[in-house]
């Protein structure tokens, strides 16, 4: 009953001052809008740009390291055993490329039920010959089963079935910028040098495009066998094991665990791309401040808006106080006015805001280095829009607690004898 | 509270009030008086006399006065704020020079609306309580209309009529007839006289108008914060 007095009263007054209501409320439904369309708009760009450097990386690769050797032979003389020994011009020890036992290690790592799935691959690098001209790239021998799996390496072929890679021997997918330097297509056959000397002939099966001209410009794909083949390595001849991980936090921990396990070199991916999650996380501070920011211009409207009617309004407010009305009620009438705005501005926000996101979520964007995004990512999540009407509804409280403080402890005696 | 019936519906003991701006001013020096159930007063004075500061500390609104104030029986010395807006609402029903009804409501909303904070009644039987009211001041069929549609002299009834709703056990009047006219003046008198006559209603009203002072049961003069007469 009193509750619905004040809302009553608090009506009474927002019907008197509809337009200066109506303009504070827009100020709401803009900032809560444009916050959700923000954030919205940054998620979805960080999830594009994380993803086209995450998804492609293995959360722990392992790999032989070129290094020098851990003991050097003087160390093992039991002469310098207590001796502080220092070498000088120590080079690195190539073992070779190969990880050594790798049968054994591809079974452990496949039954870990931490892992979720163990690519193994034989890299090394050719020249891709046209003519008499090299070109130095890369061919990556995959299993391409595990490899669409952990990296969806099908969203970014242009042209081309991935499975030809392991159905027809010495096919190669290649990237783009190589094709378009050989000038070949689909079908064509190229011809590739490997490193010591020997050249073999490889169909073109298909063409693929990752949008990081470097990779597009040098790498090329093609089965396990087919590099084994083209090394004249046994079929156990592996260079890299790649594999994700149930949970991304735990690779710096489990790399370190495994690379001793194994006694291989391993590097987990917040090492290897540090650099990425800095980036979203200034992106995504820079879209809650630049939003909330707007929602607190929105407040000051509202400040402005209710005191001015408390000025207006002086005498109503006198009248109510000399009729029974406290100071709290007093109190409660305008809080309640201006969380009537912040709630009727804060849900259009809303719906502004969805649509703002749909509107952005259907704009043509296509770019050639993304070939399979046609339109600006977007993420819709309920948390953007509870975050936003929460803090529209705390933006405009606090807009309406100092006036309506003020309100309360008008005196009604002196604006009553003021007359 | 045996006696309720004898006991003075207002009654004071030395109340003394003083401005300090910008140097301590008494306006009210020591008054002590008291009014019976039933009777209509008025109190007069000169500009400045502090009639109406003794009033504003007897409708509770100033509390910043010495001395004690009885109303209805009931002291309301150390009351919080939300008491004696309570006893505001429920005891003392006010009529100011200037008739202070809020334009945002109708009539009717305005004459019901100390009643709904009180919540005594539901929000029907005070629509009906106060058409009765409202015909009693003449104005029923003004019910639905809002306050700026209205004369000085129907919005002075109006407020009188809002004064009345929660069954005050006193009315106070600051200058109710003071931005009225003649025939208004008579209007607004004549109502209070039949409050008094008829519904045994207590009435205290400042005025400045000797002619309306007379005609009232008792007169109670002011001279320098002190009554003179009563």
């Amino acid at each position: 009953m009193k509750l619905f007095l004040i809302l009553d009263v608090a009506l009474g007054f927002l019907m008197a001052r509809l337009r200066q209501s109506i303009v504070a409320a827009v100020g709401v439904t803009f900032g809560v809008a444009m916050f959700i369309a923000l954030v919205s708009f940054m998620s979805g760009l960080n999830d594009l740009l994380d993803g086209l450097i995450l998804n492609r990386t293995p959360h722990i690769r392992f790999y032989n390291e070129i290094k020098p050797s851990a003991s050097q032979p003087v160390n093992r003389s039991l002469l310098f055993q207590d001796a502080e020994n220092f070498i000088r011009s120590v080079k690195p020890k190539d073992q070779g490329k190969e990880i050594y036992n790798s049968k054994a290690i591809l079974q452990a790592l496949k039954s870990d039920p931490t892992v979720i799935d163990v690519a193994p691959k034989a890299a090394t690098q050719v020249f891709f010959n046209t003519g008499v001209i090299e070109i130095a790239g890369i061919v990556n021998g995959v299993d391409i089963q595990a490899e669409e799996k952990l990296f969806r390496f099908s969203d970014y072929v242009l042209e081309g079935d991935i499975n030809d890679i392991s159905n027809s021997s010495n096919s190669i997918f290649i990237g783009k910028g190589i094709a378009d330097k050989l000038l070949v297509d689909i079908g064509d056959v190229i011809q590739v040098t490997t490193p010591k000397g020997d050249i073999s002939s490889l169909k073109v099966a298909g063409i693929f495009q990752f949008g990081l001209a470097e990779i597009d410009n040098s790498t090329s794909y093609a089965s396990l066998a087919t590099v084994q083949k083209l090394l004249v390595k046994p079929a156990s001849y592996i260079t890299d094991i790649q594999i994700k991980l149930t949970d991304i936090k735990n690779a710096p921990a489990t790399a370190f665990a495994l690379s001793k396990e194994f006694g291989v070199d391993a590097v987990d991916i917040q090492t290897a791309n540090s650099q990425f999650e800095t980036g979203s996380k200034v992106r995504t501070i820079i879209s809650y401040a630049v939003g909330i920011t707007l929602l607190i211009v929105a407040g000051f409207g509202i400040y402005n808006i209710l005191n001015m009617l408390i000025y207006e309004k002086m005498d109503s407010i006198a009248i109510l106080k000399a009729t029974g009305f406290s100071g709290r009620d007093v109190q409660g009438v305008f809080i309640l006015l201006s969380l009537i705005i912040g709630i009727a501005g804060g849900l259009s926000g809303l719906l502004f805001g969805l649509g703002l996101t749909a509107l952005i979520d259907n704009i043509p964007f296509e770019t050639p280095s993304l070939p399979t995004i046609k339109t600006y990512p977007i993420v819709y999540s309920g948390v953007y829009y509870v975050i936003g009407i929460t803090f529209a509804m705390v933006t405009t409280f606090f807009a309406g607690l100092f006036p309506a403080r003020k309100a309360s402890k008008l005196d009604p005696v002196t604006i009553i004898r003021g007359k | 509270m045996a006696n309720m019936e004898n006991e003075p519906v207002l009654r004071t003991k030395g109340i003394s009030k003083s401005f300090f701006d910008p140097v301590e001013n008494k306006v009210l020096k020591d008054v002590t008086f008291q009014i019976e159930r039933g009777s209509f007063c008025s109190i007069v004075g000169k500009s400045g006399c502090g009639k109406s500061t003794l009033l504003y500390i007897l409708s509770t609104m100033d509390t910043d006065f010495e001395g004690e104030l009885y109303l209805d029986g009931q002291s309301l010395r150390g009351l919080s704020n939300m008491e004696l807006a309570r006893v505001r609402n429920e005891k003392i029903g006010f009529v100011f020079q200037f008739h202070y009804l809020l334009d945002e409501f109708t009539v009717l909303k305005n004459v019901i609306l100390p009643g709904i904070k009180l919540g005594k009644l539901t929000k029907e039987q005070l629509e009906h309580e106060a058409m009765g009211l409202l015909k009693i001041m003449g104005v029923d069929d003004q019910a639905m209309k809002k306050p700026n549609q209205l004369s000085g002299g129907q919005k002075q009834r109006i407020a009188i009529a809002r004064a009345l709703i929660n069954k005050p056990v006193i009315i106070m009047g600051d200058e109710p007839t003071g931005n009225l006219d003649k025939k208004n003046t008579e209007i607004v008198f004549e109502i209070f006289k039949e409050l008094s006559q008829e519904r045994k209603q207590s009435l205290l009203v400042v005025t400045h108008d000797d002619d309306f002072a007379r005609r009232t049961d008792r007169i109670i003069e002011m001279e320098d914060g002190r009554i003179i007469k009563s």
